[in-house]
């Protein structure tokens, strides 16, 4: 087993009688992007806090690096970059020097601070940028220049608070492309976003919060096998006759959904795509499309916090 | 800490804010000296600290240099102090500088020293300036004894100008807005700047009570006296006014309330060596410089519990 990076064991953090983080239990290992998922308030951005050793731990216990952040606030921070959810620069300094200032502030040697200062930034794209004040920046370029701050010490560990937040779809691709890449070099990431389907695509395992606690948590997959049962999903469109009935005689198949005019949800064990078109034939249907669907983080989430509602 | 003493310095140094403080410093002390240079000019030559007076010496509309900057120094610290903790909430840019392998006292630490280092050479040039008009246009050259009751001056002026700037800091680590602590430090400085000296009379008539007799009259307006003596000094304007008296002003042989039997044996209006004015206002000194280290502590302590989520 890899080492551990990070690890929390019944981690709580409250705030008077408010239960921001009620224990919460994690372990992520060396070079795994792992997203903390959840809704805004369900106790992501404390968590992250706490791992800082930005914030007090009520009750519980973290390891970072094998180093308690609270003990050891020093050593935690010269190895862990950290971009918080609303990322702020001085506004009247230009990119360039706001990257020396936290380079100097984490103790890099001024000599190489230069070299350095340069290679982040060509690495997040903003060499052209280097030397205009950050207040002429667009939030994209800001985002990429927080990325570049994380990276400019070369940390091991880089914890990214909702590193998505507002920024359009095709700046949001490009940032996550950013992140992949840090993966590649050996950088464990911890993310936080409440957007489920950008997300979804970088992380290895991901854990869904829910009011302060860790409702679900694994890779994509398993969470999907976990909550929506089948984890096979087959979108079947076909004109004809119904064949409804048909399909909930194959024996793989856990469920059957009608959406509309001849548009059919099969929710299976397995990928049975060849056995609903041969059915779906000799019961007479004409198929106009067969697919199967991606299980996606939003349908878990969705399909959890239904479950989880409808409990209680 | 270094660090952050550097940014903050260039940061204070480039600001317009700054630029605004000089122009008006430079104005008001130009238009003090030369009516207080006018008007020694005008007075005979022989006394023997000529140019202590320039500091001193004020005329109808005009205060003099010192009434001046016990005036004008606190908004100075304010200016500079006032958004120190909370702008850095505002910018959004604290928990990314927290999240760096520093301690959080070097960071206020480094604001408080930096700001504290403009101020003394604001307050510097200001005194090199003054010292250079005056020799300018008295033609005096100052007696060392002078000189070094002008460093004196510029190092109590220091102090009071710390004090300001440490509560400036505190009140910025206190509120979020920037605007609040700014009206807050405003607002204290008002107080002691204007509404102290009222204030402490009617304390002091409200606890003292004057006797029947006129032997009782007399010892109630002693103790009145007294108290207000030691109210009024509760204020680091008041501290300072007496220090820069005392140290400006060699004939200064008391700053509290002298009654005539202690006088026995002293010549009337000579001066006091430097080192017996120095005594004078030692405890002066020191309580402005403990008013300092306390306000300071209090913003650490604010400092150190506060919640970094911005």
């Amino acid at each position: 087993m890899t080492e551990l990076v990070i690890e929390a064991n019944a981690l709580t953090k409250r705030y008077g009688t408010i239960t921001a983080v009620d224990g919460i239990d994690l372990k992520i290992r060396r070079g795994e992007v792992f997203g903390l998922l959840g809704p805004n308030g369900s106790g992501k951005t404390t968590t992250i806090l706490m791992l800082l050793g930005l914030t007090d731990v009520t009750a519980g216990e973290v390891r970072v690096l094998g180093l308690d952040p609270a003990r050891a606030p020093l050593a935690v921070k010269r190895r862990i970059g950290y971009m918080p959810d609303t990322v702020g620069f001085y506004d009247h300094l230009t990119a360039r020097a706001n990257l020396h200032y936290t380079g100097r502030l984490a103790g890099l040697d001024p000599r190489h601070l230069d070299g350095r200062t340069d290679a982040v930034l060509e690495q997040v794209g903003l060499t052209e940028a280097a030397d205009r004040p950050t207040s002429t920046f667009s939030s994209g370029m800001l985002r990429r220049l927080g990325l570049a701050d994380v990276l400019l010490k070369e940390p091991e560990v880089a914890i990214l608070d909702e590193p998505t937040n507002g920024l359009d779809p095709s700046a949001t691709l490009e940032f996550l492309k950013l992140i992949t890449e840090l993966k590649q070099r050996d950088i464990t990431v911890l993310l936080s976003s409440h957007l489920l389907e950008r997300v979804q695509a970088v992380c290895d395992r991901v854990a869904l919060f829910y009011r302060g606690r860790i409702a679900l948590e694994g890779t994509v997959s398993a969470l999907a096998q976990q909550v929506l049962g089948g984890g096979y999903r087959i979108v079947l469109e076909a004109g004809g006759s119904d064949v409804r009935g048909a399909l909930e005689d194959i024996p793989e198949v856990l469920a059957v959904t009608v959406d509309g005019q001849g548009s059919y949800k099969i929710e299976a064990k397995s990928d049975i795509r060849a056995s609903v078109a041969s059915r779906t034939v000799a019961a007479g249907g004409t198929i106009t499309a067969l697919s199967l669907e991606q299980p996606s983080l939003a349908d878990v989430y969705a399909q959890y916090f239904e479950k989880v509602s409808d409990a209680a | 800490m270094t660090t952050v003493v550097a940014k903050e310095m260039a940061d204070h140094l480039t600001s317009a804010r700054m630029r605004v403080m000089e122009v008006l410093i430079v104005l008001i002390a130009a238009g003090t000296i030369y009516t207080a240079i006018t008007n020694l000019r005008n007075s005979s030559g022989s006394d023997p600290f000529l140019f202590l007076r320039m500091f001193t010496l004020s005329q109808n509309p005009l205060p003099s240099f010192v009434a001046f900057l016990g005036f004008f120094v606190p908004i100075m610290a304010i200016a500079l102090g006032f958004d120190s903790i909370n702008g850095e909430y505002s910018r959004r840019t604290m928990s990314r500088i927290l999240a760096q392998p520093i301690y959080r006292d070097a960071l206020i630490l480094g604001k408080f020293l930096a700001s504290l280092a403009t101020l003394a050479i604001t307050l510097l040039a200001l005194w090199l300036l003054v010292t250079g008009f005056g020799l300018l246009f008295l033609g005096v050259p100052p007696s060392g004894e002078e000189v070094l009751r002008g460093i004196g001056f510029l190092v109590v002026t220091i102090a009071y100008a710390g004090v300001w700037l440490a509560l400036a800091m505190l009140l910025s680590t206190v509120f979020r807005q920037a605007a609040t602590a700014a009206l807050a430090a405003l607002a204290v400085w008002l107080l002691f700047s204007v509404f102290w000296s009222m204030l402490v009379q009617l304390v002091s008539n409200a606890f003292v009570q004057p006797g029947g007799d006129l032997l009782g009259a007399l010892q109630a307006a002693a103790e009145r006296a007294q108290l207000e003596v030691a109210l009024g000094r509760l204020s680091p304007n008041t501290l300072f006014g007496e220090a820069t008296v005392a140290l400006l002003n060699p004939e200064t042989r008391s700053l509290g309330i002298v009654f005539f039997g202690q006088l026995q044996g002293a010549i009337i209006g000579s001066p006091l060596p430097l080192a017996q004015s120095l005594l004078l206002i030692w405890p002066h000194v020191t309580g402005l410089v403990a008013a300092a280290i306390l306000l300071f502590t209090g913003t650490y302590v604010q400092f150190q519990r506060q919640e970094v989520r911005a």
